[in-house]
């Protein structure tokens, strides 16, 4: 698997690019890269649902952030950090480190089995296509299984929603005559 | 170096992970602590699916003729499904909101926005 | 026609639309009809057929995408299928006194009628990430930007 390693390395500096580059378009076109990068970790991870659903969701995430950069006096200022700023954040991330370094302690190794009985996921291998009918596990998961998990997804999208059209509308004016045509 | 009997790639993940914590934290502009919002949701579910993975599994759908050998673990997997959709849903709310304020404000900088109370 | 032609982008790109987008569309149907065989679903389905969509607008400008789908048709198509979804579940709840429960017959595997109630739900949630991130993306895309300076 030593093609995960490298694509785990592209994708830290991908990540490190987006955070301190000046740009602000460069930096949402180096998002993108991070996603990508994670679209194809997941291919070679043996997961090709979450694989292709990470590839689109990535597309539609860079061109909602495109349009909020692309604008013509956004210029080269406000990407500083403050010192102290600078200092606490790297106080904390060196907090989630150490934390990290124990609980890394119980993990499995990287492809072996727990060393607990997975109930759950055996019972979904094994008995998945006749309880269910499904040949995709992964759907019959999410829609047969787990279908809760699903409706509060629904949910949340549909909150999503109708919190972006309540922070969009224009209280107390008339909308449609102000939209403007999205000029290239 | 051995490869897959490590935990390894697991501290890559979490160097993803510092990285977009790094950017919520220190960074002034509204866009960059999008952006590092969304570097860190894509650690998390890095790191779900690579709890999932077994060595000499193959992916979770059944094939008419194949013998079923090891498969990877299903369950994170359709965990990881729902939290990229709502990764995006979560996103597009925070750029709502940082074009409002900035039609509001006409800055993007976090510190001048807390001086101007309004 | 002239108005037509100032918006959007060049004609490069209005041509080249005009073959793909039809065919964005059918691959996104198609990963949603065979959800339960092959790897997709409805989340990955739905999201293609809101990118055919959100191609359409991106080439063609808004009037277009207005006569092709506009902002009130795209929401209500999302509740329509939030409650689509809910009407399977509570079907479940009818029949056999459990909430989800899978209540069609299961049929053969392998086959495109199979798998009880999984390809309702698939198709259930189609249309709401669809019709959902389509109406994002019309209302985040067609905001006018005009910076006030300080209130």
């Amino acid at each position: 698997m030593t093609i995960l390693y490298i694509l785990l390395v592209f994708m830290i500096v991908a990540a490190i690019v987006a955070v301190e580059i000046r740009d602000l378009l460069s930096s949402v076109i180096a998002v993108g890269a991070v996603g990508l990068g994670l679209s194809v970790a997941f291919l070679f991870l043996k997961a090709p649902d979450v694989a292709l659903t990470q590839l689109v969701v990535e597309i539609v995430s860079v061109i909602i952030l495109i349009r909020a950069t692309l604008r013509k006096d956004i210029g080269l200022k406000t990407t500083g950090a403050r010192f102290l700023s600078g200092l606490t954040a790297l106080v904390f991330v060196a907090a989630i480190v150490l934390l990290a370094v124990f609980v890394f302690q119980d993990l499995p190794t990287f492809g072996a089995a727990s060393t607990r009985e997975i109930v759950a996921s055996d019972r979904y291998i094994a008995e998945g296509e006749t309880e269910t009918g499904a040949t995709n596990l992964v759907a019959s998961v999410i829609l047969d299984y787990r279908a809760y998990d699903t409706l509060g997804e629904a949910t949340v999208l549909f909150t999503a929603v109708v919190g972006v059209l309540a922070v969009v509308r224009r209280v107390g004016r008339k909308s449609e005559p102000d939209m403007q045509g999205q000029e290239e | 170096m051995n490869l897959t009997d490590t935990r390894n790639v697991y501290v890559l993940c979490l160097i993803l992970f510092c990285v977009g914590v790094y950017a919520i934290l220190a960074k002034r502009n509204i866009i960059k602590i999008i952006v590092g919002v969304v570097i860190a949701e894509c650690a998390v579910n890095l790191f779900f699916v690579l709890t999932a993975y077994r060595i000499g599994g193959r992916a979770p759908i059944l094939e008419p003729d194949a013998d079923i050998g090891p498969m990877v673990d299903p369950l994170p997997h359709a965990l990881v499904l729902t939290a990229i959709v709502i990764g995006l849903a979560t996103t597009a709310l925070m750029v709502a909101i940082a074009m409002r304020i900035y039609e509001k404000y006409g800055t993007f900088d976090v510190d001048k926005l807390k001086e101007l109370r309004g | 026609m002239s108005k037509e032609r100032e918006q959007g982008m060049s004609v490069i790109v209005k041509t080249v639309t005009r073959l793909t987008v039809g065919m964005i569309l059918l691959y996104g149907i198609y990963i949603v009809a065979h959800g339960h065989l092959s790897p997709g679903g409805g989340f990955a389905g739905g999201v293609i057929i809101a990118l055919s969509f959100i191609h359409l607008t991106l080439a063609f400008g808004r009037e277009v995408a207005f006569k092709a789908l506009s902002e009130s048709t795209s929401a209500l198509l999302e509740s329509v299928g939030a409650l689509l979804f809910l009407c399977i579940s509570l079907g479940g709840l009818l029949v056999g006194g459990v909430f989800f429960l899978n209540f069609f017959p299961k049929g053969q595997a392998f086959h495109l009628f199979s798998a009880g109630t999984i390809p309702l739900s698939n198709l259930a949630i189609c249309l709401k990430v669809g019709a959902g991130l389509f109406t994002i993306f019309l209302a985040i895309v067609f905001l006018r930007i005009e910076p006030e300076g300080k209130s």
